[in-house]
């Protein structure tokens, strides 16, 4: 088989998020760069399917230069080669110039299934996976919490509200991965110097002859909006008076029951 | 020259999802500082005839395509029955539900009609003619105002944030092809596995009573079961108690679990990890219930009570039988 796993190189989760003082990003200052989490459950699918198929996994992100070590975590989880797509002019990019990134990328390569992560935690998007699954013409199952292959078809399993969905589609198609698909594996030492060796391209945009134009751009970073500042009730002390009092609180000030 | 603010109503089991009637009020309220018409899609089989509830949240059109391969949802179906009637009529604004299907529909749709997309969003107005709206970015540790620069300008609205305001207008109903290629349609469902637990989902529920680490363990929520069943409330948990395998991975609030938006959150036993707010933030009221004072939740509660939650959720929950009774 042959696989492709997405993957973008993210603020870690516990990352302090320091907005500029004029509002055009985030500083970057001191930030740890993860795998985007997600994209750990598609890097760790692939690989398994490889296990079980045989075939070759493919990585591919769309990332300044420090995105490669990124990459390189992939190789060393066990996928076997990887492109880079580098070029400033895809910093700050939206869902579809990125897609389109991609999809140049992967077009000129021969696949059965694209693994994405569902969302990224730095915007939190998750429109990458279906864009790109739009352009290279293949059906999508996102959100995907168990796969499972036979023959020419695979099937997900989909959580939606008050059910779950298991949905087939033939391949090629584009899974995004949710929590709960697998378990990634760490990249232990042996892995880390083969992935060293393993071959990774890095494209341009004129290499992959795009042209970044972003649609939807964020045109100002604020802190988030501030709650009006709470109150600690203590009633008489008691654990009853205080429930007696958040009960009238949510009654008559809040009117929430 | 794009004009029109667009909704794509979403039903099941041929009824509105509350989303729907969200995105109808929002659109109005845009509509109205534009000048222009709310219209809404629909899509499914047999739905022709709840269309017109839609006027009543201020949609002057509706545009129907009813058939059988729209029935039960599939990507392939919506998005190329979406794509088609927006792209024959070219409007300014398209406004979708964050919901599980409205977030697969409209990012299918972004690479089908080649605009931008500004998801989950907690605001949306209108700015020098144009759509700025305004969503959380990393898990809600700050958020981003984001423009268009294509149309239609597309933008998903977080469900249980904006409000259904009525607004009675036509609500008219003008029926389309969706045109759908057979071949086209890829992907099939082939089982739907029932929650028949009765409960409402977390994304849906009005009240929920969530349990972290001080729960000690899975018989701790027994009383948040109970109190959740007076106040008709949904239960729920973070990380931690996931993690620990005390409740299941769809009980869980936070950045890698559910968003939720619920009119009240009661959280019992949960510091507060930002990972957590991530996903509760957008609750209109918050109650901390811990014994350390120092946990993060109380910074963002609304009301907070430093004490044995085992001891003040039971009392709790009896208050609540006398005033609900």
């Amino acid at each position: 088989m042959n696989i492709v796993a997405c993957v973008k190189q993210v603020p870690d989760t516990e990352a302090q998020i320091k907005v500029k003082p004029d509002g055009s990003g985030i500083d970057e200052g001191g930030i740890k760069w993860v795998m985007n989490p997600y994209d750990e459950f598609g890097v760790e699918e692939a690989l398994r399917l490889k296990e079980k198929n045989g075939g070759e996994v493919t990585i591919v992100s769309v990332g300044p230069a420090r995105a490669m070590e990124t990459i390189r975590t992939a190789l060393a989880m066990g996928a076997d080669k990887g492109i880079h797509i580098c070029d400033p002019g895809f910093d700050g990019a939206d869902a579809y110039t990125t897609a389109t990134a991609l999809a140049a990328a992967i077009k000129g390569i021969s696949f059965d299934i694209i693994f994405c992560g569902q969302r990224a935690i730095d915007d939190d998007s998750g429109q990458v996976g279906a864009v790109l699954a739009e352009l290279l013409g293949i059906p999508q199952i996102t959100l995907v919490t168990k796969l499972e292959k036979n023959g020419e078809t695979v099937k997900g399993l989909k959580p939606i509200e008050g059910a779950q969905l298991l949905i087939e589609s033939p391949l090629p198609c584009m899974i995004t991965a949710q929590k709960g698909l697998n378990e990634p594996r760490f990249a232990n030492l042996p892995g880390i110097m083969k992935a060293k060796k393993k071959p990774v391209d890095v494209k341009d945009a004129a290499a992959l002859g795009v042209t970044p134009a972003v649609k939807a751009k964020v045109v100002r970073f604020t802190a988030p909006p501030a709650r009006a500042a709470g109150k600690i009730l203590c009633a008489d002390g008691t654990p009853e008076g205080k429930a007696a009092e958040l009960a009238k609180l949510l009654r008559e000030e809040a009117k929430v029951i | 020259m794009a004009k029109g603010v667009w909704i794509v109503a979403e039903q099941r089991d041929g009824a509105f999802r509350k989303i729907s009637f969200e995105l109808a009020s929002t659109a109005r309220r845009l509509a109205d500082q534009l000048g222009e018409e709310v219209c809404a899609v629909l899509c499914g089989a047999g739905v022709e005839g709840i269309a017109a509830e839609l006027g009543k949240y201020g949609v002057e059109k509706v545009f129907v395509a009813d058939n059988p391969a729209l029935e039960p949802y599939t990507t392939d179906a919506h998005a190329a029955a979406v794509a088609k009637v927006v792209k024959e009529n070219d409007p300014s604004i398209l406004l979708i539900g964050a919901s599980t299907q409205g977030k697969d529909l409209s990012a299918r749709l972004v690479g089908k009609l080649a605009t931008g997309l500004a998801t989950d969003c907690t605001d949306v107005k209108i700015a020098d003619g144009r759509l700025l709206a305004v969503r959380p970015m990393y898990a809600g540790k700050c958020f981003g105002e984001v423009t268009i620069a294509s149309f239609p300008q597309m933008a998903t609205l977080r469900p249980n944030v904006f409000p259904a305001v009525e607004s009675p207008k036509a609500g008219t109903v003008v029926k389309f092809d969706a045109g759908l290629d057979p071949g086209q349609l890829k992907t099939k469902i082939v089982e739907v596995q029932k929650d028949t637990s009765g409960k409402v989902d977390l994304t849906e529920a009005n009240i929920i009573v969530s349990g972290g680490r001080g729960m000690k363990g899975p018989e701790g929520y027994a009383i948040l079961e109970e109190l959740a069943a007076v106040l008709g409330a949904t239960v729920g948990a973070s990380r931690a108690a996931v993690d620990a395998g005390w409740r299941p991975q769809s009980d869980q609030v936070g950045q890698t679990g559910k968003v939720v938006s619920p009119n009240l959150y009661i959280a019992c036993g949960i510091s507060g990890a930002i990972q957590h707010l991530a996903g509760m933030s957008s609750s209109k009221f918050i109650v901390a219930i811990n014994k350390d004072p120092e946990a993060p939740i109380f910074a963002k509660a609304d009301y907070g009570i430093v004490d044995d939650l085992f001891k003040v959720v039971p009392e709790f929950t009896k208050e609540c039988k006398k005033l609900l009774a």
